[in-house]
């Protein structure tokens, strides 16, 4: 079997590549951009709709336009990607052959066909249910086909992956443990696993009630299962994302953990309590229990919170060792300052922690805090909090990584480099804004997924404050910078694979300036102090926020 | 480095680092904070959630509905038609949602306490009292009893923030506090 496998040297890394995972990591890191694109499109006319005074779309156009964007770009761009990362952590970084690589060609056009096909039942109008398709509201019965093949594909590729790390294994690929990033894959592919296993037991019955065959499906069991499946998969995304972090440390910095022990042990805990926390989604609905939505929504006590505390402390935590070993030690600051701020690989990556730390992850907490759920639940700083996580967190990180991946597997250089620079400053303030605004107009009431917040067709009438208007513009305005930064990334990738300069020599990643050496930290004091104050920043911004929203409560009408 | 093996084969025997401890110990702290909250604001905060819910019919839903406009209702709004009822202090109250309105308009008295009543006769919808801005999720054959207590006078909007169908952002009703 072994032999019919070909590779090739990659001259940058040294590793030793499998050109049939070389083949697909391209494949579907390049769909996956495609896509990002269509959804990224779709956002931009949902935003400029719910921007009052532009409101684009008639409403019709926008709830499809707002399905479209949820399902291209929440599953399709992200799925893909990790794919992408799946193979990247599996065959290149363990350096082995990449079993059945015809498997893996058939899960790719499976998901190809199931994304395509999504989009066309979308256009056609049938299904603008949005892609989390509550029932009793019905789509075409060939919406629910499309999700479930594009999630079959997925779960072969995550059963790819795990083959590859056995054969890895048993072919003595590697020497040792895993490395942390192929750990943190692991973990996201088995989170995968269950949260497709939980797709597939709610969709499969709901495509039968479609067709006629099922007459009826209960409204609130459908979303507890649904979400046993959304929630988690989130799971996916940011085990992906860190592990992507710890990479971009890696190879930007040639840092390595401060302890394996610690960052292992905190993504363990996202496994460990991957299966809860679908009740953030299930706070305000009748006849669940308060001891239940409490645990579940807590991640028991908040583990899988605090495992993403650490990693937010870890991350930098390496950067800061890597720079402070090259001779930065001066004060707290200096590695931050004298970090590589032109190379949009790390600025991605370090604007990617930023955002997800402060803005999505934050609010999330607060969002999922059970009966501060009661002032948030679907107005539309739900979507402020996940743009926060997944476009600012997980989309960030994915597309810094490309600025790194696409040079080093395409052998070119990067079109218009400069733009590069640009480039994640634009998307990061962008998608902050989204957040932020969106946030901001949901403390004022504000609904998500809505068309008309004048309520002009209305035979009642409402209005809400002046500053809603206002944030809502402040959104669009967001909307178009990070649309414009958003078309820029798209662009270069495309231009690279068609007209970048082919790239002669490599470009060595980097290496730790004291690899080898591991005597950091033992003396007194901290090793990344600088790290940690920063730490402490986030932890009193999240404190201070955390109350603000108890004081808010407060203020509401009494309920019991 | 993070992209191959970590170089200790026994990292597990390598100490934890200052900083990560302190910090694990700073972080674990502020989770069990957290997590207290909630049972503590169920014991002394006057916002919570009830649990009591009931399964029900959407035609029986619907009758008790009109049972109760019937017996309290003082006037229609404007020229929309819609009644707006007027029941007692410490009342049973009770509102529909469905495609796409919310049935009846309410008038309600500050500071007193009803027992609301909340269900959707056909899809999803999201319950929102604005600019108070407390939400509920509403589902059909659902129906959630809560005690309510408004705590300001004025004309409060109720917006459907579930999003249900083509009419969902007409969805409006309205609750008058006196
Ligand atoms: C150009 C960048 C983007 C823009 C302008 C944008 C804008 C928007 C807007 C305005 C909404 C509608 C909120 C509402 O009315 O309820 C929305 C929803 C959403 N966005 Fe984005 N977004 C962008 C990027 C992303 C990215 C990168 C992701 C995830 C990877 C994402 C995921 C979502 C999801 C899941 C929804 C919810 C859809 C639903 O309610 O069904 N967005 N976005
Ligand atoms: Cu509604
Ligand atoms: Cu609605």
């Amino acid at each position: 079997m072994a032999a019919t496998h070909e590779y090739r040297v990659c001259p940058d890394t040294g590793f030793k590549i499998d050109l049939q995972a070389d083949k697909l990591i391209k494949w579907n890191a390049v769909t996956a951009i495609v896509f990002l694109l269509i959804g990224g499109f779709f956002g931009l006319m949902v935003a400029l709709t719910r921007w009052p005074t532009v409101h684009l779309l008639p409403a019709d156009w926008f709830y499809l336009a707002l399905t479209a964007h949820g399902v291209d770009i929440l599953l399709v761009w992200i799925i893909f990607f990790e794919m992408a990362l799946l193979y990247f952590a599996s065959s290149v970084l363990l350096q082995s052959r990449l079993p059945m690589p015809k498997v893996g060609w058939f899960a790719y056009w499976l998901m190809l066909v199931g994304a395509l096909l999504g989009n066309v039942v979308i256009l056609q109008g049938e299904s603008s249910v949005m892609f989390t398709s509550y029932v009793p509201m019905k789509a075409d019965p060939l919406f629910y086909v499309a999700l479930l093949l594009f999630a079959v594909g997925a779960l072969i590729v995550c059963f790819l992956f795990f083959a590859t790390l056995v054969v890895a294994k048993s072919e003595k690929t590697y020497e040792g443990s895993l490395p942390l990033v192929t750990f943190g894959a692991m973990v996201a592919a088995i989170i995968a696993v269950y949260t497709i296993a939980s797709g597939a037991v709610i969709l499969i019955p709901t495509l039968l009630w479609s067709l006629g065959l099922i007459s009826h499906i209960d409204s609130l069991m459908y979303k507890v299962i649904w979400w046993g499946m959304g929630h988690s998969s989130q799971q996916i995304n940011v085990s992906a994302h860190v592990a992507v972090w710890y990479a971009g440390a890696a190879v930007v910095f040639g840092a390595k953990p401060i302890s394996e022990k610690v960052c292992r042990m905190a993504f363990l805990l996202y496994i460990l309590f991957l299966q809860l926390a679908s009740a953030h989604h299930l706070l305000v609905e009748p006849g669940l229990s308060a001891e239940y939505k409490i645990f579940n929504t807590s991640y028991a006590f908040y583990l899988a919170v605090f495992g993403s505390m650490v990693h937010g402390l870890t991350v930098p935590g390496s950067i800061e060792l890597a720079q402070r070993r090259r001779g930065y030690t001066k004060g707290l600051f200096e590695w931050l300052r004298k970090a590589p701020w032109g190379n949009p690989a790390f600025v991605g990556i370090f604007l990617s922690i930023i955002i997800f730390g402060f803005v999505g992850g934050i609010s999330g907490v607060v969002l999922g805090t059970e009966q501060l759920n009661l002032i948030m639940h679907n107005t539309i700083y739900v979507p402020g909090h996940f743009h926060g996580t997944v476009a600012g967190g997980t989309t960030l990180a994915f597309m810094a990584l490309c600025y790194w991946l696409v040079p080093v597997l395409f052998r070119r250089e990067i079109w218009a480099p400069k733009l590069a620079q640009w480039f994640p400053w634009l998307f990061g303030l962008g998608i902050t804004g989204i957040a932020l605004f969106q946030m901001g107009a949901g403390t004022l009431g504000v609904s998500r997924r809505h068309w008309d917040m004048t309520f002009a067709d209305a035979p009642l009438s409402y209005d809400y404050p002046a500053a809603a208007h206002l944030l809502m513009a402040a959104n669009g305005v967001s909307a178009v910078i990070a649309s414009i930064a958003g078309a820029i990334f798209c662009l270069q990738m495309v231009l690279t694979l068609l007209i970048g300069k082919k790239r002669e020599g490599a470009v060595p990643v980097a290496s730790d300036a004291a690899e080898g050496l591991t005597g950091h930290g033992h003396g007194a004091g901290l090793a990344v102090p600088g790290t940690f104050v920063l730490a402490l920043v986030f932890l009193t911004s999240f404190v201070l926020y955390y109350f603000v929203n108890w004081k808010y409560l407060s203020e509401i009408w009494l309920l019991s | 480095m993070a992209i191959t093996p970590p170089a200790n084969r026994l990292w597990w025997n390598e100490p934890v680092e200052r900083t990560e401890a302190l910090w694990i110990g700073i972080a674990l702290l502020w989770a069990v904070i957290m997590f207290v909250m909630m049972p503590y604001w169920h014991i002394y905060g006057q916002q919570n959630l009830s649990t009591e819910a009931y399964k029900i019919s959407p035609d029986a839903y619907t009758e008790k509905v009109e049972a109760f406009v019937e017996k309290y209702k003082i006037r229609e709004e404007g020229d929309t038609g819609i009644p707006v009822v007027k029941p007692p202090a410490g009342a049973d109250i009770y509102m529909l949602g469905r495609l796409w309105e919310w049935y009846p308009i309410l008038e309600l008295e500050k500071g007193k306490q009803y027992r609301f009543h909340l269900s959707s006769v056909d899809w999803l919808h999201g319950f929102s009292i604005q600019p108070t801005n407390i939400n509920l999720q509403v589902h059909p054959g659902y129906e959630m009893v809560l005690n309510m207590t408004p705590t300001e006078s004025g004309e409060f909007g109720v917006v459907c923030n579930e999003f249900c169908g083509i009419g969902h952002h007409t969805m409006l009703g309205k609750i008058y506090v006196k």
